[in-house]
């Protein structure tokens, strides 16, 4: 059911950070190959890969990277996003501490792809470990000659913005800049990085390109639905039995990841709510999880496949208290850029609050709708509209539990 | 890191800064990982240390505090000898992390953003650090410290010296 694990093959090894481990295991020998393709062949085979971006907004690989400007004279900068933020997500943590050389093998064949001759990777400056365990594997990579004779790696240490995961708040603060997004268009790919054509592409994202190299497109989109190829990592917290990192195909139905690999609920044991693609994502009830978890398929039904974080709550759960959580969240890490996300995230936080402490009022509930349907596309960037997938579904879908407390 | 610490990097220190902004296409680009060299050595980020560093990069002052405002990791006071973070958000929120952060509030006798009288803790709460897998959760210093229980917890916080 669950088929073959390609990215995460490895994580049972002590070692399998280390470079001797991972060309043991075939690494680098899609670089290999892929060095005897002519760039536009390579973005060919990721566009027939299906390959979507696993960071979050799911747009197709190959097709992002053809819209680097053909024959552009300066230089293009590939950027890899290892700023993980999202709630309930954690994989690319385990790809950067156990998969270091996979990250880099994926940027050799991307840059070979866009004519890019340096990467900068964005890691979140919490993750400390990481960033050594990938310093360390760059080192390696050069060492080997990897690195160094045409394409070198510039690793990038954040310092706490949830904002500089998206993308051209990256950018900025890739700059030297606090972590504004920027309007769009121009997008990256046209004007990106100190003012040069970019990609940035998802860490996740990347690892799959040495695969898709050596065995080919056509196995790699069969792993997976008809618009999206291949497996993915989900991250499963919450109320589970076996909370953790697992890789299947994007085929795979959220009942199956729920209770077939994470074990099923603890708690009462009964499932109550699933946020199925970081805590951006609307909610799931219970009895909405027979969905597959592809892009499309969890977009058909009025959420996301996202960061892939799924985090599940059992009937012990009370979601009042969960929107507080998320709330505060994003009324915390809004950059205050755009006016109405900077108001109208901390105006939800504090009704969200003064619900659960039981000071709510009736038509409180009204309010936090209106607010957050308000402010969707008025924006410069996703923000605003991500946090309103919370906003708007917890009190939707479990209405009666906040009404519950307002007339209190 | 006392405050008569004279605010200027070591030589060696310096020819780091040059290196990192090396790295770049614009040199402004090695701010965010100068500004973490420097609160390692000036212990956190006050406005001569921000005017230092504008001096190194020929930013404006004004540029430098806008980012170091702009990010949670930057100290602009005095902080501990370590640092406690605990997670809680959502899967820390749903496992116990209120829990958590009453215990070592209690422990410490500080409220959120406090340090201890002897500067050995400084104590915060703080948004996702992606380790919901093993939630609660904290980090103190540079590591991340998992499955809290507030047994497991006082073990850590025993070992802070």
């Amino acid at each position: 059911m669950t088929g073959e694990r390609i990215l995460t093959r490895n994580f049972h090894r002590a070692d399998a950070h280390t470079l001797a481990a991972y060309r043991e295991t075939g690494g680098y020998t899609a670089w290999e190959k892929a060095q005897t393709m002519e760039p536009t062949a390579i973005t060919e085979e990721v566009k027939k890969s299906n390959l979507r971006g696993l960071g979050g907004a799911g747009f197709p690989t190959g097709m992002k990277w053809s819209f680097i400007p053909k024959n552009h004279a300066g230089p293009v900068y590939l950027v890899i996003n290892a700023d993980e933020a999202e709630p309930g997500t954690f994989k690319d943590r385990y790809l950067l501490e156990r998969e270091p050389h996979a990250v880099i093998e994926g940027m050799l064949i991307a840059a070979r792809a866009i004519r890019s001759s340096v990467g900068f990777v964005y890691i979140r400056g919490e993750y400390v470990e990481p960033w050594r365990r990938f310093s360390a594997a760059v080192r390696e990579a050069s060492e080997a000659g990897y690195l160094g004779g045409g394409f070198d790696v510039v690793v990038h240490r954040g310092a706490g913005a949830y904002i500089c995961g998206e993308e051209t708040g990256l950018i900025s603060s890739l700059e030297g800049r606090k972590g504004w997004p920027k309007l769009k268009p121009p997008f990256p790919a046209i004007k990106g990085a100190f003012g040069a054509p970019t990609i940035v592409n998802n860490v996740e994202t990347i690892c799959h390109l040495p695969h898709i190299i050596n065995r080919g497109a056509g196995w790699f989109a069969s792993l997976g639905t008809k618009t999206q190829g291949g497996t993915r990592m989900y991250s499963v917290s919450g109320r589970v039995k076996r909370p953790g990192v697992y890789e299947a195909s994007v085929a795979l139905t959220l009942r199956q990841l729920i209770y077939d690999l994470a074990g099923g609920v603890t708690g009462n044991g009964r499932l109550k709510a699933v946020v199925p693609g970081g805590s951006s994502a609307a909610i799931l009830r219970a009895d909405e999880i027979d969905v597959t978890l592809d892009v499309d398929g969890l977009k058909n039904a009025g959420t996301m496949a996202g960061s892939a974080g799924v985090i599940v709550m059992d009937e012990t759960v009370s979601i009042p208290e969960a929107l507080m959580v998320v709330a505060r969240f994003y009324a915390h890490e809004s950059c205050g850029q755009c006016t109405p996300c900077r108001e109208c995230t901390g105006w939800i936080y504090k009704i969200t609050e003064r619900i659960v402490e039981g000071r709510g009022r009736k038509e409180d509930l009204d309010t936090v709708l209106d607010v957050a349907r308000r402010g969707v596309g008025t924006t410069i960037c996703a923000f605003y509209d991500g946090a309103v997938g919370p906003y708007i579904s917890y009190i939707e879908k479990f209405r009666d539990e906040f009404e519950a407390l307002v007339t209190k | 890191m006392s405050l008569t610490t004279p605010v200027a990097f070591t030589p060696e220190q310096l020819a780091e800064v040059r290196r990192l902004q090396a790295l770049y296409p614009d040199r402004r680009a090695a701010l965010l990982p100068v500004l973490h060299m420097a609160q390692d050595a000036f212990g956190y980020i006050s406005l001569e240390v921000e005017e230092y560093v504008a001096g190194l990069f020929d930013l404006t002052p004004a540029h430098v505090h806008e980012v170091v405002t702009f990010y949670t990791m930057f100290f602009q006071r005095p902080k501990g000898r370590h640092v406690v973070a605990v997670c809680h958000n959502l899967s820390c929120h749903l496992a116990g992390a209120p829990r958590i952060l009453a215990h070592l509030k209690e422990r410490l006798g500080l409220e959120v953003g406090q340090t201890t009288d002897d500067g050995r803790v400084t104590l915060l709460s703080v948004e996702c650090l992606c380790a919901c897998e093993h939630a609660p959760m904290m980090q103190v210093d540079d590591r991340y410290q998992f499955d809290l229980t507030p047994a497991r917890v006082d073990r850590i916080l025993e070992e802070l010296r």
